[in-house]
């Protein structure tokens, strides 16, 4: 138990140092800008894909599933839409998405920047006299902190027409979704899920680039340490949300 | 010039550096030769400043970099271009990019002027015509050669080789072994090579410090090799058959 909670602090204490050394001042803003436009590309726009297609397919699934278990003849019909819609902007498109978030992008930042920690080109940027960790990861985090409130939206935005599929296939009316949608509709709930996601945005790219930047070995160090940075990253934005949820209701 | 004065490296309990005092002289090429696991990296790790020595100095033309704040380390290393065994290469940029990177990090001119000085330095590697192609698809001996343009790019004082040669054909070392010598002489350059190719110590060894077991055992140059008498380096350097004839032949000449 000792060992376990004295290889956390390291680690923790590790995280903290590094993270002093990521926000600082860029040494080249021109540079700074390019590596932030790309990521913002590489992280936040190359993302949309699986974002929007597994946003469709479980707004469809929840609607289904509302539908077929909790939705009787002595309740609301609005009742599948207003579940669907509160599961979709409380939870899914904030929470679950950067989950599935953290699996795609945590596993591309650890891999890239243990990969550039194992070819040397990070001592490169060292000997250059750069600032190698604001220079890798600070583009990383902003760059994915920009883009994450975007994806969440499309991610409500593409449940809601995944559950509108399936009024086509007949699960439910075009009326009774577009009413439960509409039903008592919280404003906040939406802010709430922005503001999640981003602490979630955080926590994926500072964890990830921490486990990369970190690796000792070869290629089969960079594998591990992309593992444990979506495994600790997944566990982390899971205690966050208990914590975040309490906070933001 | 870059002078070593009593320099200490432990990592932990194990002492990897033992008071190592050597001395690495302006416009030559000086090489730091040993066998593997002997600490040479460790040396020039220390020496560039990703290691920190537990004790002693490293003073480049009489500035101890041990001792400077983070600043000063910062302008002494925009002095600095170092080639790695593995190239280093920025694997997402073309190589030109790679070339150009050091100019646009840390020069003021324009970008015509930075794209004409990276294809200067590409031209002086001899690798004209390579500019838009990513490191992955070019061969071992043409990543060397961009890493050394990327190394001259910013005209450095001083000069760091980690096994330059490693990886490649005899005749292809060569081929880099010359220009890194070429380089050193035409821009007075302080140049520490790191290697174990024996090849590279018979060519361009022109100050060479043989490290045995974390400490300085022998300092001369490649002459002096062929008629050191100390056993260690002896049969360190001629433990092929080709080198050791190559001394018979030269004690019978």
């Amino acid at each position: 138990m000792n060992m376990i909670l004295h290889r956390f602090l390291a680690a923790f204490g590790q995280y903290l140092i590094l993270m002093g050394k990521v926000f600082s001042l860029p040494e080249r803003w021109r540079m700074f800008l390019k590596q932030y436009v790309k990521e913002m590309s590489q992280l936040g726009v190359d993302s949309i894909g699986i974002v929007l297609l597994i946003s469709f397919f479980i707004g469809a699934v929840i609607c289904i599933q509302i539908k077929l278990n909790i939705q009787s003849p002595w309740m609301p019909a609005f009742t599948t839409g207003y579940t669907t819609r509160e599961i979709m902007l409380l939870e899914f498109s904030s929470s679950i998405m950067c989950l599935i978030l953290s699996g795609k992008v945590g596993s591309n930042i650890a891999s890239e920047i243990g990969t550039m920690r194992v070819t040397q080109q990070i001592d490169a940027l060292e000997i250059m006299g750069i600032n190698s960790a604001s220079f890798l990861i600070l583009p990383k985090i902003l760059g994915l902190l920009t883009m994450i409130p975007f994806l969440v939206i499309f991610s409500i935005a593409f449940g809601f027409i995944g559950a509108y599929a399936t009024a086509i296939m007949g699960v439910i009316t075009v009326d009774d979704l577009t009413l439960g949608l509409l039903h008592d509709f919280n404003q906040w709930y939406v802010w709430m899920s922005i503001i999640k996601s981003l602490f979630f945005a955080f926590i994926i790219a500072s964890v990830s680039s921490f486990y990369g930047y970190t690796v000792e070995g070869g290629s089969f160090d960079v594998g591990k340490a992309s593992t444990n940075a979506v495994v600790r990253s997944s566990m982390l934005i899971l205690f966050a949300d208990i914590f975040l949820t309490q906070l933001l209701s | 010039m870059i002078e070593l004065r009593n320099l200490y490296k432990s990592f932990e309990d194990k002492e990897v550096l033992h008071d190592i005092n050597a001395v690495f002289e302006e416009g030559k090429t000086n090489l730091i030769i040993g066998q593997s696991g002997s600490g040479k990296t460790v040396l020039m790790k220390n020496i560039v400043g990703l290691l920190t020595p537990t004790r002693g100095q490293v003073l480049y033309d009489g500035r101890d970099f041990v001792q400077m704040n983070k600043r000063e380390q910062v302008l002494i290393r925009r002095e600095m271009g170092m080639i790695f065994q593995s190239a280093a290469l920025f694997d997402s940029m073309s190589v030109l990019e790679n070339v150009m990177f050091p100019l646009d990090m840390f020069s003021d001119q324009n970008q015509a002027d930075r794209e004409r000085r990276a294809r200067f330095c590409l031209e002086r590697v001899n690798l004209k015509g390579a500019e838009n192609k990513l490191p992955g698809e070019i061969s071992g001996g043409m990543q060397k050669r961009v890493a050394i343009a990327r190394a001259i790019a910013l005209n450095p004082k001083y000069l760091f080789c980690d096994e330059p040669n490693s990886g490649l054909d005899p005749k292809t070392s060569l081929v880099i072994d010359d220009l890194i010598h070429d380089i050193t002489t035409e821009y007075r350059m302080t140049t520490i090579i790191n290697t174990h190719d024996m090849n590279s110590v018979m060519g361009i060894g022109e100050n060479i410090v043989y490290i045995y077991q974390g400490q300085k055992e022998w300092q001369g140059n490649k002459d002096q090799i062929m008629t050191s008498t100390n056993e260690r380096l002896n049969s360190f350097i001629f433990a092929s058959d080709l080198f050791r004839k190559v001394k018979e032949a030269n004690g019978n000449a």
